[in-house]
């Protein structure tokens, strides 16, 4: 029997080209073979989390409501005035339609998070918002079925897996770059692959969006998942479209996506544990961050909890 | 290691906000009920490190007790632990506390009791939702929450007196089980032992109690799986 089991990207581009396959079918196949299951269950599984997907969005956009700590909860409300009424707001708006409902999409989730919705954590509970985002975006401007936001999310998987073997899906482990650049780079390949483009463009896209990422700290206010969390997904969901966009151009990352993603783990191994999910550095420390920290009662600044 | 499952990345399905915090805290919570086998009509939770410092920002507290009341993490009725603790008459409570260095910064204490019997958990979030039993009663053991995803657990306590480990799986050959994993632990203070076996097919009720009645065995429990 054949392996469907692939390490990265050079790996993943072989089972394509060898099966014809894009990457969605590829991942599909990878996770009937490590599961021994069936296409159907799996199927039936990706159909649940695609349900908790789109209720969390709903959720927030019907019902907005200030989380426990009033960082988070108001930012939906402004995306679905503007979304209702777009064609009154559309000559000053820089962005497409698709593009704020991308935005929407994100930060609904982020917020429902906030206010302890149900979600799904796609890579990781703080960067959930990202695929929702472009999920939400791109079934709007490609009128896309169940089915093909299914394989948005295979694609992304198989992006997932690439940078959780290769470096790590944890901000706490490597910075927001792992949680939110890893989440984008899923988000652009998925973005790329649904419209038709090739493995490999897919793969170019993912590139472009993660290498523009690679730095980015986890400085949370609070340890709490709200600031920068729900924009930065919101911002990130966005960025994503312009990673997609380039590869489907044709623009290609000068540097491929196995050596992008080595590099970002070794980035995240250089940075200080104070911009690894402690908050006790970045933006966590800012006047205003210490300010909502003391309020809250939260984490005593200067402590670290990863060394008690 | 094995390779990740699809499920990994596009998963889990849980309640907000923190996978480590809150999802985690809630599968604590189901362990420890599951451990106690019963209806808690007190429980008490000691926090230590981050779970102490950071535990109402991201709804530690909520998730831990929604778990004690079988809440999986994905339950939304987690976010009314509280409410939900109190029309059942369950009375909670919450200290800041230090277990020592020797302990995950994500850790809990946690102590249930009834008018039958009284038991106490240390059990850490590890990360990405997963978590790990570290002490029972006193009992230096190590359960992941993945070992029970494949096998069916039950943990032992018995007197410490000779042949006793002997009669638990003398029984369970008996019984045609075959025992997958085993570890011991020794708690001088009781002088009694707690063992956790991890088996490949589930023990009936009866089987449970018939080896429960045995001479110098003090409880049997067996972990039912705790739906992800
Ligand atoms: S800042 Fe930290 S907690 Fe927030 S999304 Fe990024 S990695 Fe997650």
């Amino acid at each position: 029997m054949n392996s469907f089991i692939f390490r990265n990207s050079e790996e993943l581009l072989k089972l394509c080209k060898e099966h014809d396959s894009p990457i969605w079918e590829i991942m599909l196949r990878y996770e009937m073979q490590i599961s021994s299951k069936k296409r159907e269950p799996i199927m039936s599984k990706l159909l649940e989390r695609l349900d908790v997907i789109f209720n969390g969005i709903n959720a927030s956009i019907e019902k907005p409501e200030v989380s426990p700590s009033k960082m988070a909860g108001e930012s939906t409300a402004f995306l679905v005035k503007h979304i209702n009424e777009f064609d009154k707001y559309a000559d000053s708006l820089l962005l497409n339609e698709a593009a704020i409902r991308a935005m929407l999409g994100a930060i609904a989730t982020g917020e429902n998070n906030a206010r302890m919705g149900v979600i799904l954590a796609f890579p990781t509970a703080g960067a959930a918002g990202v695929l929702p985002g472009v999920m939400y975006g791109a079934k709007y401007k490609f009128s896309l079925s169940k089915k093909e936001l299914i394989n948005m999310m295979l694609t992304a998987s198989a992006i997932g897996v690439i940078i959780a073997n290769t470096a790590t899906l944890s901000g706490a482990a490597g910075g927001c770059q792992a949680e939110v650049g890893s989440a984008s780079a899923m988000a652009a390949a998925a973005l790329t692959e649904v419209r038709g483009a090739s493995p490999e463009t897919t793969l170019q896209a993912a590139a472009l969006a993660l290498k523009n990422m690679i730095g980015l700290a986890c400085d949370p206010i609070g340890g709490l998942v709200e600031v920068p969390c729900i924009k930065r997904n919101g911002i990130a969901a966005v960025f994503s479209m312009s990673a997609s966009d380039m590869a489907f151009m044709g623009i290609k990352s000068f540097v491929p996506f196995d050596e992008v993603v080595r590099a970002m783990r070794e980035v995240g191994d250089m940075m200080s544990p104070r911009i690894k999910e402690t908050a006790l550095g970045g933006l966590a420390t800012t006047p205003t961050g210490q300010k909502v920290a003391k309020r809250m009662g939260l984490l005593k600044i200067g402590e670290n909890p990863c060394t008690k | 290691m094995s390779p990740f499952s699809l499920f990994d990345i596009a998963g889990p399905i849980m309640v907000g906000p923190s996978s480590s915090h809150t999802a985690g805290a809630a599968k604590i919570g189901q362990f420890a009920r599951a451990i106690f086998d019963g209806k808690p009509d007190e429980v008490h939770f000691l926090l230590h490190g981050s779970f102490g410092d950071v535990y109402k920002g991201h709804a530690t507290d909520k998730a831990l007790l929604g778990g004690i009341m079988q809440f999986p993490p994905n339950e939304p009725k987690i976010k009314k632990s509280f409410d939900i603790a109190d029309e059942i008459g369950l009375k909670y409570k919450f200290t800041k506390g230090d277990l020592g260095s020797g302990f995950h910064p994500n850790s809990v204490k946690i102590r249930l009791r009834n008018e039958k019997r009284e038991m106490s958990v240390i059990a850490s979030s590890i990360g990405g939702g997963n978590i790990e039993i570290n002490r029972i009663n006193g009992f230096d053991i190590r359960l992941t929450g993945n070992s029970t995803d494949n096998f069916f657990t039950i943990i032992i306590e018995n007197k410490n007196l000779p042949g006793m480990l002997a009669k638990s799986t003398g029984f369970l050959g008996q019984k045609g089980i075959r025992i997958v994993n085993m570890q011991s632990s020794y708690f001088a203070g009781d002088n009694k032992v707690l063992s956790v076996l991890s088996l490949e097919k589930e023990l009936a009720l009866d089987e449970i109690m018939e080896l429960e009645s045995k001479e110098g065995i003090v409880f049997v429990r067996a972990l039912k799986k705790i739906s992800r």
